[in-house]
């Protein structure tokens, strides 16, 4: 798959695709998006990259093993869940908002820290499961 | 924040996990995060226990969406006593794992997984939404999965196979009688379900609804016809996940069973009948298949059928008493099963093998230990006044009462061959003459262990024995929580209002 | 339309149920994929097909102006298909483990661990 025109393509779609994804994990409170499906897409952008560089050179780009975003992700969102607890006193998960909106990014609240918690553990589990996939291939 | 609770036991077994996985590496962290954990879940789980004991049922409404619409968990005395249960299950198997399972087993991951499978046992006994309950019997089932094939051995893979294939065709069922719940009255809240459910004029499709969650769970449960995939399965993995898995696996079909036969379904005289014939035939064909096998551990998967067919056969006769008897059983049987299967890995430590037949001696060489799983092995018959001998009174007081003979027959079949098993074992590991077996190279025998390592193995067969000892001889007071638990179950106004009425507190 | 997804379920759980019951390991696989898709899309009927907006009231309005489809059946499907999705992926490597160790696709030919004492 080693083609000159996948790989150019692929350096250009990279963060090109990494934008859109977080475009579309931050517009996904009231529209169609989210943390799931955005992580989908960031994960593709890094599969397609290793479609056109080798597995070698993905995993050399990524620096850090996938699987470590995992944990990462599960504390964000398990930190998000328990904050209305800690703090307010309200039931778990509850959804905790700034009053003011904040230019680009909108009205933040609790749902979006987990909804990147749920981004990051998607690009993780995605991303180990595709490369011990091919690797064992 | 006494208000939130019910949902301890799940937060704390989740970040767990994740701290787990932050020492993904650090084997000797993961041993010491996971005991310690342990016992702060045993603490969390006793502080949720005596309070629902003291105030009545507790729920929280996940996100403060409004009972039918949002995920409500529920802590009724039944979810309490069995997250407890699961706390102390959770902490002598996290301990005899640390000891018994290799380094080189460990290191994939042993630790966070097992605590994501106590997270999803947790859940599954105190959700109050059904799609919850399935999303959380996944957590279990591919939790499962990873520990059962951990290690990766040739029988593994073989009973790995058979073990994925029956449960996710069980989860998938179980999801079809989800969806035709949802197309036939719209809610997904157990009690706002145990509502609209009885107004349904339809009930050939209810009962057939019924039917699919029946099978749905009784693949999980491994009751007749459904159970192939259990002996099987449950013999290959290292010898701690076989006790977490024999000890309460197959225990959360059962309380799936009870929870939704007494409060979404209930039993009408076809569902009584049907589930009446499927605890005789569990009890018959669970005994039969013990008495042949050879394997230790066969043998106890086998026994964990026979016993099954107990719960079933109490939620079938559908009376307080009957009730009662099958969760005093449950509470008994999560003990000795997971105490059991430990067992089982002690003795294969010390003799190195499985195989009934080649064993013997283990009395005249360790009389201490012997001494010990010979009390584990009595409370499991049930010889008065020990564990197993109490619920089974209740039983067949229950079904002299309903002049069901056939279940009486069955359950005293059962006994009897429960006993003559106990005995066989007995006799051939521990009276026999020593059979001399050709020493295993690289093989970490008992003897061989450290005195912490030893400790760490007999430390929680010691806890688990003196915990059957308790429910023996304090038999008053495990048979006054499940004839509450009971109560509670058959009179569910009360889990009703708990839910749907703690909606005016919020407002 | 009620119909053409009723014929297609059924269609879906036959086949994954019949391709459960062959020997080999991979067709094993296909079919619990086809059984969860059948299991996926009867949830999308029973949740009822309705034609109309999505469920998002608009941000000057207090309640729904239009018919909106039921949003619970899709989220129910959502979180069915992110479960299967990690079980599917496990059952690849499951099943490809399995055949390097045992040699063999065949199921009836993994029988070893009945045979042990």
């Amino acid at each position: 798959m080693k083609t000159i025109i996948l790989r150019t393509a692929s350096d250009y779609l990279l963060p090109v695709l990494l934008i859109f994804s977080i475009f579309i994990l931050l517009r996904g409170h009231y529209l169609p998006g989210g943390g799931f499906v955005g992580g989908l897409i960031a994960s593709i952008a890094f599969v397609l990259h290793s479609f056109a560089n080798g597995l070698s050179n993905t995993k050399a780009l990524l620096r850090i093993h996938p699987g470590f975003l995992m944990p990462i992700g599960l504390m964000l969102a398990f930190l998000s869940a328990i904050a209305p607890i800690l703090g307010f006193d309200l039931p778990f998960m509850t959804g905790i908002w700034m009053h003011e909106p904040i230019s680009v990014l909108g009205t933040i609240g609790s749902a979006l820290f987990f909804d990147m918690g749920v981004y990051l553990v998607v690009v993780g589990v995605t991303l180990t499961i595709i490369f011990t996939i091919s690797e064992s291939a | 924040m006494t208000q939130q609770l019910v949902i301890y036991p799940l937060l704390l077994q989740l970040f767990l996990s994740i701290i787990l996985m932050f020492s993904w590496k650090k084997i000797s962290w993961q041993r010491v995060i996971s005991i310690v954990g342990g016992f702060v879940n045993i603490a969390v789980s006793i502080w949720l226990f005596s309070y629902i004991w003291e105030n009545g049922t507790q729920t929280v409404q996940a996100g403060n969406w409004p009972a039918p619409f949002g995920i409500t968990f529920v802590a009724d005395t039944f979810s309490a006593t069995l997250v407890l249960l699961t706390a102390i299950s959770g902490l002598v198997v996290s301990s005899f794992s640390s000891a018994s399972i290799v380094v080189a087993r460990l290191k994939f991951g042993y630790f966070p997984i097992f605590h994501f499978l106590l997270l999803g046992l947790n859940g599954a006994f105190l959700t109050g939404d059904i799609f919850n309950l399935y999303v959380w019997f996944e957590i279990i089932l591919i939790s499962s999965f990873v520990l059962i094939t951990l290690g990766g051995e040739k029988a593994q893979l073989e009973g790995a196979v058979k073990y994925f294939t029956l449960n996710i065709l069980g989860s998938t069922i179980f999801l079809t009688a989800i969806a035709v719940l949802y197309g036939l009255t719209g809610s997904l809240n157990m009690a706002d379900l145990s509502l609209k459910v009885a107004l349904i004029e339809n009930r050939g499709l209810v009962d057939i609804t019924a039917v699919l969650f029946l099978i749905g769970f009784g693949i999980k449960a491994a009751v007749f016809p459904l159970y192939f995939w259990l002996p099987d399965s449950y013999h290959t993995p290292p010898s701690a996940v076989s006790a977490i898995f024999g000890g309460l696996l197959t225990k959360v079909g059962v309380y799936a069973m009870l929870r939704v036969f007494t409060l979404i379904f209930v039993a009408d005289e076809f569902l009584i009948n049907t589930i009446l014939i499927i605890a005789f035939l569990t009890l018959i064909t669970g005994g039969l298949g013990a008495l042949v096998q050879n394997n230790l551990r066969k043998v106890f998967s086998y026994l964990i059928i026979c016993h099954i067919g107990y719960m079933i056969a109490g939620l079938g006769l559908y009376t307080e008493v009957a009730i009662a008897g099958a969760i005093f059983y449950l509470i008994h049987d999560i003990v000795i099963k997971t105490n059991l299967f430990m067992i089982s890995g002690l003795i294969y430590r010390i003799k190195g093998t499985n195989s009934i037949r080649s064993m013997g001696g283990l009395y005249a060489d360790s009389p201490k230990i012997s001494f010990l799983i010979a009390i584990a092995l009595f409370s499991l018959v049930g010889i008065p006044p020990l564990s197993g001998f109490w619920p089974k009174i209740s039983l067949l007081s229950a079904s002299f009462s309903a002049e069901n003979w056939w279940i009486v027959g069955g359950i005293l079949f059962a006994s009897f061959i429960t006993l003559i098993i106990i005995a066989k074992i007995w006799a051939n590991v521990f009276w026999k003459d020593k059979v001399e077996l050709p020493k295993r190279l690289n093989f970490r025998y008992f003897h061989k262990l450290t005195t912490v390592k030893k400790s760490q193995m007999i430390g929680p067969i010691v806890f688990l024995t003196l915990v059957s000892l308790y429910i023996g001889f304090g038999a008053e007071q495990i048979q006054q929580v499940s004839s509450r638990v009971a109560d509670e179950l058959l009179n569910n106004q009360q889990y009703i209002d708990a839910v749907l009425n703690n909606n005016q507190n919020l407002n | 339309m009620e119909v053409v997804l009723a014929i297609i379920i059924g269609v879906l759980y036959a086949a994954g149920i019949y391709m459960i019951l062959r020997r080999s390991l991979v067709k094993l696989i296909l079919g619990i994929i086809i059984l969860g898709n059948g299991a996926n899309l009867l949830i999308f009927l029973l949740g009822r097909i309705t034609k109309g907006s999505p469920p998002i009231i608009p941000g000057d309005s207090n309640v729904f102006l239009s018919a909106y489809a039921d949003p619970v059946p899709q989220a129910l499907i959502l979180t069915a298909i992110v479960i299967s999705f990690g079980l599917q992926s496990f059952a690849i490597i499951l099943i490809k483990r399995a055949y390097q160790v045992v040699k063999t696709d065949d199921l009836d030919e993994m029988n070893e661990i009945d045979q042990d004492s």
